[in-house]
């Protein structure tokens, strides 16, 4: 098979299984629910094998396949074309966001069953897919936009999928419009680039080409401006309400794009423009600061929080400012490691987070989820496995990952961004091990069992590549080679730090995190002391930070447009327009009345319209003669 | 000679004008009809005797004969106006009019 016809089948096949599925589901009333299943999981399953195809050639024989698949538009000597290509970062990226989507879905099949949505739930988890690929794997920025767009849409519509509650489909709302301020910064970036590129195409190639063209302060801007796009995707602060909300989301969803791929994008998006990152150097510390504020804020917060997705949303949100802060640095592969290593380990325990919840019947509040070892000593095994990566214990995958922003943190000479991020992973130890403690080390509460084995299977596989996922980039220290740096080939900057130190380094860190683990067993494990931590702690309630946002934004802005909606548009302009139509039909009436059907009346009106024209004609002869 | 002709042909159609705008009767306003057709046959054959060219008052002697026939198709006119209303009040013959939408 050639090139082209397999990147295009991994690009296509999600959209038509969603189509398929969306046929079917508007035009049959009772279907099977295996034929949603197996039309999902094959749409998905199939880029799932091509993108693992992709990534292997890409990994070991270099290759870059291509697909051109049209001219998007084409003016004078500029061009858009629609070109997938598979390069090494989207390679890389694919390696993961392809098979995690499809263990997910998997998962998805099981926790979903007999769900009255079932068709609706894989027409949108199908089509994320799809617009996620169009994202990854297209060529020039602004079809990549599109797909941008299309994940936010479909973010938006699983968000609300239990739309019978307002209360999601607010939180649905919340999510899109907090997107569109970052989509709007993304594209006016795309439009400053524009008009600075112009005529060269619109191909990444292109653009950093021209980049030595474009002076200085125009660049910070654009730079500033995409990172602002990414803000919104990727919930770093001050765009990151979103996400805490988005848990409204049945638990798929949330593992799927609120935790392994969606929000990744950010960081994908500032790593594909690493050049344009690499020479505007201000914006990059920007990025650095703000991930990690919003490490460190995510992971002060998620130590306080009782729903236990939302602590794994923040969780989310804070391992995204560690995936920043390498970025801001100049560590770009580092970051994109990080970002391979979280899907699996992420993903993982929102699906342990959804097999809970399930088992609960939608409890959802850890205060009330006990005892749960138990009762499903494989479900602890996974989950405890994720936490230990997730803690950065050797030897899981994200000790290499997150021990690898920490070493790049520390020789960058910005020693501040290295201490916050090292308070923020020890933060996620604890809020991690304060979960974990309270879910399992605690006395025993009847539960159901109904985890299929459609849900098991695929965080056992998950699992397993949360453990070994570091092994793709050891670095030099463990005998590795950083085979994923040299693949990727991106310009990152050069770090130098000595192995001595590297050791040292990783040594206080694993020292620092078991320390922690400790105190919290102490703190947590079987004991009722979480019942009685305050609710009301500034922490507890986020810092108020959507109390702050309400105050600052939301009500203004509703004031404003309820202004404008009563007495601009209401008072003024339909006033002013139903007063004009009110007053043509006055006139309508006037002449109305002149118009009497009376043929008397008419050939007077004919006669007055003669002897104007004779005394106009008169006027005239007069004035010529 | 011919101005004189002249003015009683308008003085004629101007009286016909009138007639044929403020009288209500239907018959007062046929005759007023025939009072303007009239009088632009009297100018006719007025400029066509000035000119001694004999083709307007050819033209005007066809539109006597018109005029003749119209008559009876007035008359009959009239007599389906009268069945409709009773009357031959021209002001209530207004159908044609906005307040009949």
């Amino acid at each position: 098979m050639s090139d082209t016809l397999l990147l295009n089948i991994l690009l296509l096949s999600p959209l038509v299984s969603a189509s398929l599925i969306f046929l079917i589901n508007i035009s049959m009333s009772q279907t099977k629910q295996y034929i949603y299943t197996f039309l999902a999981l094959s749409g998905s399953g199939i880029s799932a094998l091509i993108a693992l195809f992709v990534s292997y050639y890409s990994y070991f024989a270099k290759k870059v396949f291509v697909s051109h698949l049209f001219t998007w538009l084409s003016i004078g000597d500029f061009t858009i074309e629609v070109t997938l290509k598979a390069d090494p970062l989207s390679s890389f990226m694919l390696l993961f966001v392809a098979p995690v989507s499809f263990l997910i879905h998997v998962y998805a099949a099981g926790y979903m069953n007999n769900d009255k949505s079932y068709g609706r739930f894989f027409i949108y988890f199908n089509l994320f897919i799809f617009f996620m690929f169009l994202l990854l794997l297209v060529d020039n920025p602004i079809i990549m936009f599109i797909g941008w767009e299309g994940v936010g849409l479909i973010s938006y519509a699983l968000i609300g999928f239990y739309f019978e509650d307002i209360q999601n489909t607010y939180a649905g709302n919340k999510a899109f419009i907090v997107n569109r301020i970052g989509d709007f910064g993304f594209l006016s970036a795309l439009m400053l680039m524009f008009i600075e590129v112009g005529s060269g195409g619109f191909s990444y190639d292109a653009i950093f080409s021209h980049l030595t063209q474009i002076d200085d302060d125009m660049l910070t801007l654009i730079a500033s401006l995409l990172f602002v796009g990414a803000m919104g995707k990727s919930a770093q602060i001050p765009l990151f309400v979103w996400l805490p909300d988005a848990m409204a989301g049945p638990t798929p969803v949330s593992a799927l794009i609120h935790a392994a791929t969606m929000v990744t994008a950010g960081v994908y998006m500032v790593a594909r423009f690493a050049p344009l990152y690499n020479i505007a150097v201000d914006v990059s510390l920007f990025i650095a600061y703000i991930g990690a504020f919003s490490a460190l804020f995510a992971a002060i917060v998620a130590s306080r929080q009782y729903d236990i997705k939302k602590i794994l949303a923040y969780s989310t949100m804070s391992q995204l400012g560690f995936m920043f802060m390498a970025l801001g640095v100049g560590a770009y592969s580092t970051a994109l490691f990080h970002m391979f290593t979280h899907a699996f380990f992420k993903a993982l325990l929102f699906m342990g987070a959804g097999a809970i919840i399930v088992a609960f019947n939608h409890k959802q509040d850890i205060r009330e989820l006990r005892g749960i070892r138990y009762f499903n000593p494989l479900l602890f095994i996974m989950m405890f496995t994720a936490s230990l990566t997730i803690s950065a214990i050797p030897p899981f995958s994200a000790f290499f990952s997150k021990d690898a922003i920490m070493s790049v943190l520390y020789s960058s000479g910005h020693i501040e961004l290295f201490f916050m991020a090292l308070a923020a992973s020890l933060l996620t130890v604890y809020y991690m091990f304060r979960m974990i403690f309270v879910l399992f080390f605690s006395k025993r509460v009847q539960m159901g069992d109904k985890s299929s084995k459609a849900m098991i299977y695929p965080m056992a596989i998950l699992t397993l590549f949360s453990i070994f996922a570091g092994v793709l980039n050891l670095p030099e220290i463990f005998g590795g080679k950083l085979n994923m740096s040299t693949w990727l080939n991106i310009a990152d900057r050069d770090f130098f730090i000595s192995h001595s130190d590297e050791i040292l380094l990783m040594g206080v860190n694993t020292l620092l995190i078991v320390a922690v683990i400790i105190y919290t067993y102490k703190r947590y494990a079987y004991t009722v002391i979480i019942e009685r931590e305050s609710e009301q702690s500034i922490v507890a309630r986020k810092f108020c930070v959507d109390e702050i946002y309400n105050a600052a934004v939301v009500r203004p802005l509703l004031s404003l447009s309820t202004f404008l909606d009563i007495k601009i548009s209401n008072l003024l302009i339909n006033n002013t327009i139903n007063s004009m139509a009110l007053q043509y039909e006055k006139l309508g009436r006037a002449f109305s009345y002149f118009e009497n059907g009376n043929v008397r009346f008419y050939a007077l009106y004919i006669l007055i319209g003669c002897v104007m024209g004779f005394v106009y004609l008169y006027l005239i002869l007069r004035a010529m003669l | 000679m011919l101005k004189s002709y002249m003015i009683l042909s308008i003085i004629l159609f101007s009286i016909g004008m009138v007639g044929l705008i403020s009288r209500r009767n239907i018959i007062v306003i046929y005759m007023s009809i025939e009072l303007l057709l009239n009088a632009v046959n009297l100018s006719l054959v007025a400029i066509s005797a000035d000119l001694a060219d004999s083709s307007a008052q050819v033209m005007s002697l066809i539109i006597i004969a018109i005029a003749a026939s119209e008559a009876a198709l007035f008359m009959a006119l009239f007599v389906v106006l009268f069945r409709n209303k009773s009357s031959l009040d021209a002001n209530l013959f207004d159908i044609l009019g906005s307040k009949h939408e």
